[in-house]
C-alpha cells in the first residue's frame, strides 16, 4: 500500500478523536453530561482500545485470539485491587489511577508472555484453542477467590473515578493506545509482524525473529486489554469475572471482523458502532428477545467472512471493490504521466501477486499456441 | 469402593468426550479445519431428543436426533464451510465460531433460555464389587466402545473408510486417484454429527436438562481431548477422551481442587501443546513451502 495513505489513515484517528474529545470536555464545562451519555462514551473508549489491540493479533499477526476478555479480566481485577487499596491512603485522584493502571496492564503483559509462549509453537486453531482455556482458566481462577481477596463469586468492589473526567481519562488513554499500536505496526517491527502473517516460512527465511516478533505482538495486545481491564473497574462499581467469558471475547473479534481485518480505522468504527447499538439494543430487546443480539452478530461474522474470504466471490468482491471504484473516478490522480519521479510507481505495485494471476498471463510464444491447439505444432 | 465409581464414572464421561472428539479429530484430519459448532451440534440432538420425549418416542427420539444432527453438519458443512475452501484458516475459522454463536442464538430464540427437562432415560443404580453404580454410565460406555470399534473398523476396511484416509494424506492426489473430495468431506461431517446426536443423549443420561450452551464446554473439552490424544487420529481421540474423563473425574472428587477442574483441564492442554503439540498420537507434520 502506498506510505503516504497509510500515514493519512492513521492521522485521521488522532484527529477525528482529538476533536470529539475537546468538544465533549469543552461541554461537560458548560455543565455536567448526561450521565448515560458519558457511561456510554466510557464504554466506547473501553471497546475501541479493546478492539485496537486485538486487531494487532488477529489482523496483523493473523493468529486469532479467543481470550481477549481474559486478558481485560485479569486487568480490571488487578486493576481494581490495586485502587481499592490505595485510595483510602491516596485519595481518588490521577495517582491512585496511574499505579493502579500499571499494575493492570504489567500483569496482563505478563499473562500475554506466558500465552504468547505456546503461541510460538502453535498455530491457527491450536492457538485459538490454548487462549480460549486462557480466557477460561482466568474466570474459574477469579470465580473461586475467597472474598476478602478478589470477591470471589459476587465478584470485587471498586472505587469509581469522578464520572465527570473519566471520559477524558478514556479517551486520552485510546489516543496513547493509538499512537502506540499504529507506531508499531509502522515500524520496522510492524512490518515484520504482517511479513509473518503473509508467509511465516518466507519471513523467517528473510531473517525475521518469528519467535521474538509473535511474543511482542502478543504481549502488547494483552497490555492494552488490561488498560481497558482497568478503564473498565473506574468505570463500574464491581467487577464480575463471569462478565469476561467466551462471549465478550467472541464480540470483540466482532469488531475487528466488522471493521476489517488489518484496518484500525475500521475498528474504531465498528468498536463505537457494535458499543452504541448494544445499549440501545439493550433497551429495546429484553428478556429473550436479547438473545437476537448474538444472532446479529453470528451473522455478522459468517457472512462478512466468507464475503470477503470466499474465492468463488472474488471476481464479485474485485467488480464492487469501493476502494477500486474510487480510485477509477479519481483516476487522474494516478495517472502514470504525472509522475516524474520513476519510485512513486513502486507504490502502487501490489506487494502480493496471486498466483492464478499470473499463470493466466499469456506467456506462450506464438509458435507454441499451434501445438497447444493440438496440430503437433505444423503451420 | 469409591475409587470404582469413580473410575467407571470417569471412563463413562470419557466416552463421551471421546465420541465428540471422535467427530473433531476427523473433520481436523480430512478439511483441515476446526469445526467450532460441533459441540453446538450436540445441543441440536438433546433438543431433537427433547422434542419426541415430549411425545415419549424414546426409541425414535434417538434415530430423530441422529438424522437431525446428520441434516445441521452437511448443511452446515454445504453452507457456510464449502465456499471457503482454499481461503484462509482464520476466515474458516471464525466462520465456524460464527456458526456456533449462530446455533446456540437460534435455539434459544426457538425454546427460550429456561432449562428443558428431558426426562424418560432412567435405568437405575446397580451393585457391583460392592460400588453403586448408574447403569446409564455402564451403557454410555458400552455405547461408546461399540461405536468407536465400528468406527475404527469403517475407516479401515471399507472403501470409504480408506479414501478418507487417503483424503487426509493428501486431497490432490486422492482427486487424482478418482475420489470425490467433496463427497468424502460431507460423509466425514456426517458421521461426525451422527456421533455428536449420541453424544447428546449420552449428557441427557447423566443429566436431563437441555440449555442452549449444553454443547458448548464439551465441545471445547472434547477438542481439547482430541488435541490430547494428537489430532487426526482416531485412536488418539479415543485415548485423549478417556484420558480427559478419568481426569475430570477423579478431580471432582477431590473437594481441594474440584471448583478449578475446568482450569486444570486447560491447563493441562497448555502444557501438552507445550510439551508435544501434536498430542500422545499424533503425527509430526513438517510444515513445507
Amino acid at each position: 500500500m502506498n506510505i503516504k495513505k497509510i500515514k493519512w489513515n492513521h492521522y485521521i484517528n488522532y484527529i477525528v478523536i482529538g476533536i470529539f474529545t475537546v468538544v465533549l470536555t469543552v461541554m461537560s464545562l458548560n455543565g455536567p453530561l448526561n450521565s448515560s451519555l458519558l457511561f456510554l462514551l466510557e464504554k466506547v473508549a473501553i471497546s475501541i482500545i479493546l478492539a485496537v489491540s486485538l486487531s494487532l493479533v488477529v489482523g496483523f499477526l493473523g493468529e486469532l485470539s479467543l481470550g481477549h476478555a481474559g486478558f481485560m479480566c485479569v486487568g480490571a481485577y488487578l486493576g481494581g485491587k490495586v485502587s481499592a487499596l490505595l485510595v483510602p491512603s491516596l485519595g481518588n485522584g490521577i495517582a491512585a489511577f496511574l499505579i493502579s493502571l500499571a499494575v493492570g496492564a504489567g500483569v496482563a503483559a505478563l499473562c500475554g508472555v506466558i500465552i504468547g509462549i505456546p503461541a510460538l509453537r502453535l498455530r491457527g486453531d491450536y492457538l485459538a484453542i490454548v487462549t480460549l482455556a486462557f480466557g477460561e482458566i482466568v474466570k474459574s481462577v477469579f470465580q473461586n477467590t475467597s472474598k476478602e481477596t478478589f470477591g470471589g463469586a459476587i465478584g470485587l468492589n471498586t472505587p469509581r473515578y469522578d464520572k465527570k473526567y473519566l471520559f477524558i481519562i478514556a479517551f486520552t488513554l485510546v489516543l496513547v493506545t493509538l499512537a502506540i499500536i499504529q507506531n508499531f505496526i509502522r515500524s520496522k517491527h510492524g512490518r515484520a509482524v504482517t511479513a509473518i502473517r503473509d508467509n511465516e516460512i518466507a519471513a523467517r527465511a528473510t531473517g525475521i525473529n518469528v519467535t521474538k516478533y509473535k511474543l511482542i505482538t502478543f504481549t502488547l495486545s494483552a497490555t492494552f486489554a488490561g488498560i481497558a481491564g482497568v478503564l473498565y473497574s473506574y468505570s463500574n462499581y464491581t467487577v464480575q469475572s463471569a462478565k469476561f467469558g467466551y462471549n465478550y471475547s467472541i464480540e470483540i473479534l466482532v469488531m475487528v471482523v466488522l471493521g476489517g481485518m488489518g484496518k484500525i480505522n475500521g475498528s474504531i468504527i465498528a468498536a463505537t458502532l457494535i458499543t452504541y447499538l448494544n445499549t440501545k439494543l439493550a433497551t429495546v430487546l429484553t428478556g429473550d428477545l436479547a438473545v437476537l443480539q448474538n444472532l446479529f452478530y453470528a451473522l455478522i461474522l459468517i457472512v462478512i467472512v466468507i464475503y470477503n474470504n470466499a474465492p468463488a466471490l472474488k471476481q464479485f468482491r474485485n467488480r464492487y471493490d469501493v476502494s477500486a471504484i474510487l480510485k477509477k473516478i479519481f483516476k487522474h490522480r494516478s495517472d502514470p504521466s504525472h509522475v516524474k519521479d520513476d519510485a512513486q510507481k513502486w507504490d502502487v505495485v501490489p506487494t502480493k501477486i496471486e498466483m492464478n494471476e499470473v499463470l493466466s498471463v499469456d506467456m506462450v510464444p506464438p509458435e507454441m499456441k499451434d501445438y497447444n491447439k493440438g496440430n503437433g505444432g505444423k503451420k | 469402593m469409591e475409587f470404582l465409581s469413580t473410575l467407571i464414572n470417569g471412563l463413562s464421561l470419557g466416552g463421551r468426550y471421546a465420541m465428540i472428539a471422535l467427530g473433531y479429530t476427523m473433520v481436523y484430519g480430512i478439511a483441515k479445519m476446526l469445526n467450532f459448532a460441533h459441540g453446538d451440534i450436540i445441543m441440536v440432538g438433546a433438543y431433537t431428543i427433547y422434542i419426541f420425549m415430549a411425545m415419549n418416542q424414546p426409541l425414535i427420539a434417538i434415530i430423530a436426533a441422529i438424522f437431525v444432527c446428520v441434516l445441521f453438519g452437511v448443511l452446515i458443512e454445504k453452507i457456510a464451510y464449502k465456499p471457503l475452501r482454499g481461503a484462509s484458516p482464520l476466515a474458516v475459522l471464525i466462520t465456524a465460531i460464527g456458526v456456533s454463536y449462530l446455533l446456540q442464538s437460534l435455539a434459544q430464540i426457538i425454546f427460550g433460555s429456561a432449562n428443558k427437562m428431558v426426562n424418560g432415560y432412567e435405568f437405575g443404580m446397580v451393585k457391583f464389587l460392592g460400588a453403586d453404580i448408574q447403569v446409564s454410565e455402564l451403557i454410555t460406555l458400552g455405547a461408546a466402545t461399540a461405536v468407536m470399534a465400528a468406527l475404527t473398523l469403517f475407516v479401515k476396511y471399507t472403501r470409504t473408510g480408506r479414501a478418507m484416509i487417503a483424503v487426509s494424506e493428501d486431497k490432490g492426489a486422492a482427486q487424482l486417484m478418482g475420489i470425490n473430495v467433496n463427497k468424502i468431506i460431507m460423509i466425514t461431517f456426517a458421521i461426525g454429527s451422527a456421533l455428536a446426536a449420541l453424544a447428546g443423549l449420552f449428557y441427557l443420561f447423566k443429566s436431563p436438562s437441555v440449555s442452549n450452551n449444553l454443547g458448548a464446554m464439551p465441545g471445547i473439552k472434547a477438542f481439547t481431548a482430541a488435541v490430547i490424544g494428537g489430532i487426526g487420529s482416531i485412536p488418539g481421540a479415543m485415548l485423549g477422551g478417556l484420558l480427559l474423563g478419568i481426569i475430570e473425574s477423579v478431580s471432582y472428587k477431590i473437594s481441594a481442587i474440584a471448583p478449578y477442574t475446568d482450569a486444570i483441564e486447560f491447563f493441562i492442554l497448555i502444557v501438552i501443546l507445550l510439551i508435544r503439540p501434536t498430542g500422545f498420537l499424533g503425527k509430526k507434520r513438517r510444515e513445507k513451502v
